[in-house]
């Protein structure tokens, strides 16, 4: 078995004495992106802690490039690793660019005077997560978006083979999220840097990490490949969601589906049914979807908030048997809204729904693509 | 050019505090003095025996306060933070009040370090209290106010002592807890000069640790900064430099904690580096501006240092409390 870059071997972590989360086991290869999620106090902030050795370890040991974490000196330690906490810093007339350079300290004299080097690092670390531009502002005057990315470029400029940061894009906006993966994935690729964060964004977590930890405040449940933790339903589970669902195939949270029995029959397709989904949800009025393939952008949404969702395999004609079920679902309901204009030969049964619907006298919405052209 | 500033600031206020009094000696006659010619006995005198002790006793230990007020400031992330709030000073009086009666009642003589020991024994039992409950309260306004209820059961002990000593022990007692530069004689000034010298380098050693902790105790420790060697460092550095004001001239509020935050506006940086020197020159600037005024203003007799220290001091507080409340950062 090779061994890894960096790992833990049956690691306890905790406070005073008192161990929260015991037994984890991490292992990464050089370069690989490890994401811990779990709910809030699960103690993700805790075992980043541990790691970084900000806490002491309760038990089991912390190894990273063959050395035991807990041995390093500090300084030999700093230029391995950095991290950016959660805690908000109170400096005082201190520039931004003053802050970044404070990661430079494991490298200068004994009197931190930064040499020309040092001044390149900051500036560059500076430039990759583009905060250059507030450069000569005070620390505590700029957004918190802007300080969490000064801080992340603190710790670049630290030239760390690791980096341990604890939720490094919750104040950013959706553009500054994207950067900061991708800046994320540059130093992996150009440095082999090696990353340790929690993430509260789960689709984020999907997408960027190697591997996942997943906390649930007493113990690892799981730990391994994205494709094997996002499976149907888990992050649900462990997050212990009540009011909505997580839809871990596509990374879309979508709220609680109105209760009671189905009002309203939508017939949709193709993506156009969503909007008409949310908009019935918000008015809490219970809804069957139908007839949708399971590879339709509707259907995930048609899941989870309808109070049922006929749906087709794939690829395949739709059965009669299901289509005698839409019918029946029509006939409890008292109103159908058809999102589509106009049917392609693979869904006959929707329009032969439509038909039924008009038919059997129900009141008939017909929406979607005009909202649509609308809102375009 | 700050550095230029706080330099020409103590060069002036120096030949002011030598020059201006109740007699007065011209410039002429201080330059002439000190490069060694003959001036008037009675001007010699008072120049050598009186004034030049207590300007450098002024400019030494205004520089130690500040300096002290910086580390307790850095130490425990409190702006409002200084040996005098803290309780600190308060402690060491007590010791020193406490060595004084009982020594001086078996008409002993007490040395220069015997006082500076019982200051710093006192100040550290403050301090330890000051440790004890930021422990507890996590609130810097309640840190501050926690100080102060130490200081005011320090100074009741001392006034209890007070009562019972012996009549001409009071009236040396009772000058000095009040605090004043007064009766410095040339082996006190040596001392401090020695104490407050080993303590400056000390802290200037330190100035690099010290920028990292600025950022807070865990990315400190992240940078490798040996977090309990600094604290303790801090603990002691700014303990010995209190003890060492208190034990030579009582006392002395706010200067500790004013004259870091002038300084601080003075330079726009915190860097540890700049800031150290600065504070102690800083500090000496305030310390001779008030004694000055302290020996002048009503002369013939003598305002307590420390009321000058307040009339200036106190505002620069509610000064730094009303900034930082606007930045929403307290």
């Amino acid at each position: 078995m090779t061994e890894y870059y960096f790992f833990t071997e049956k690691m306890s972590v905790g406070y005073h004495m008192r161990p929260l989360i015991e037994n984890i086991e991490i292992g990464l290869n050089k370069g690989e992106i490890l994401t811990l999620i779990g709910p809030n106090g699960a103690g993700k902030s805790t075992v980043l802690k541990s790691i970084a050795r900000q806490i002491a370890l309760i038990g089991g040991t912390v190894c990273l490039d063959g050395d035991h974490v807990e041995q390093m000196s500090g300084t030999k330690l700093s230029r391995k690793m950095a991290v950016l906490l959660t805690e908000r810093l109170r400096t005082e007339m201190m520039t931004c660019e003053d802050v970044v350079a404070t990661g430079r300290y494991p490298y200068t004299g004994h009197f931190g005077i930064l040499s020309e080097k040092d001044r390149r690092a900051v500036k560059e670390a500076m430039e990759l997560v583009h905060v250059s531009g507030i450069a000569d502002q005070d620390f505590t005057r700029v957004s918190d978006g802007q300080r969490q990315r000064v801080m992340l470029a603190r710790a670049i400029c630290q030239e760390p083979e690791i980096l341990v940061l604890d939720e490094p894009t919750s104040y950013l906006d959706v553009k500054h999220k994207l950067e900061f993966l991708s800046v994320l994935q540059k130093l992996r690729k150009e440095k082999s840097l090696t990353v340790v964060m929690s993430l509260h964004e789960l689709e984020l977590a999907a997408k960027v990490s190697d591997k996942i930890l997943c906390i649930n405040g007493r113990y690892v449940e799981r730990f391994g490949r994205p494709e094997e933790i996002f499976r149907q339903g888990y992050l649900t589970e462990l997050f212990g969601i009540e009011s909505g669902k997580f839809d871990e195939e596509n990374g879309n949270m979508e709220l609680a589906a109105a209760e009671g029995e189905a009002e309203v029959f939508v017939i949709a397709g193709n993506g156009t049914g969503r909007n008409t989904y949310r908009s019935l949800q918000r008015q809490g009025i219970p809804f069957a979807a139908g007839i949708l393939f399971q590879n339709d952008l509707d259907y995930p949404v048609a899941r989870a908030l309808g109070t049922c969702c006929i749906a087709a395999e794939s690829f395949e004609p739709i059965p009669e048997a299901l289509l005698s079920r839409a019918k029946e679902k029509i006939d409890s309901c008292k109103k159908v809204i058809c999102c589509r204009r106009s049917f392609g030969t693979f869904e006959a049964a929707n329009r032969e729904l439509l038909a039924y619907a008009k038919q059997s006298k129900k009141t008939i919405e017909e929406t979607a693509e005009k909202d649509l052209k609308q809102n375009g | 050019m700050s550095f230029l500033f706080l330099g020409i600031c103590v060069a002036v206020l120096c030949i002011a505090n030598i020059g201006i009094g109740s007699v007065k000696i011209s410039l002429q006659d201080i330059l002439k003095s000190v490069s060694g010619r003959e001036i008037g006995e009675t001007e010699r005198r008072i120049l050598w025996d009186i004034r030049l002790p207590r300007t450098l006793a002024a400019l030494i230990l205004g520089g130690a306060l500040a300096l002290a007020g910086y580390l307790l400031q850095t130490f425990f992330h409190n702006p409002i933070a200084g040996p005098f709030v803290l309780g600190i000073s308060s402690g060491a009086k007590m010791a020193v009040a406490l060595v004084m009666v009982f020594l001086m009642g078996r008409a002993v003589r007490v040395s220069g370090a015997t006082l500076i020991f019982a200051a710093f024994s006192g100040a550290m039992i403050s301090m330890g209290f000051v440790l004890l409950m930021s422990r507890k309260v996590d609130n810097m306004s309640m840190l501050i106010v926690s100080g102060v209820m130490i200081g005011y059961i320090c100074s009741a002990i001392t006034e209890f002592v007070v009562t019972f000593a012996d009549d001409a022990d009071i009236v040396n007692l009772h000058n000095w807890s009040r605090g004043s530069f007064s009766g410095m004689t040339w082996e006190n000034v040596a001392v401090m000069a020695g104490v407050t010298a080993v303590a400056f380098l000390a802290v200037f050693l330190m100035s690099k640790p010290l920028g990292a902790y600025q950022l807070g105790e865990a990315y400190a420790r992240n940078l490798g900064v040996n977090i309990l060697l600094l604290r303790s460092m801090l603990v002691i550095l700014s303990s010995v430099l209190s003890a060492c004001i208190v034990a030579y001239a009582g006392p002395i509020s706010f200067a500790g904690l004013a004259a870091p935050h002038l300084v601080k506006s003075l330079l726009g940086t915190a860097k540890p580096l700049l800031m150290i020197p600065a504070c102690f020159l800083g500090g000496s600037v305030f310390c001779l501006f008030c004694d000055l005024l302290a020996r002048n203003l009503l002369a013939p007799s003598e305002i307590s240092i420390s009321a000058v220290t307040a009339v200036f001091g106190a505002p620069v507080v509610l000064w730094v409390m009303i900034k930082r409340n606007r930045e929403k950062v307290l």
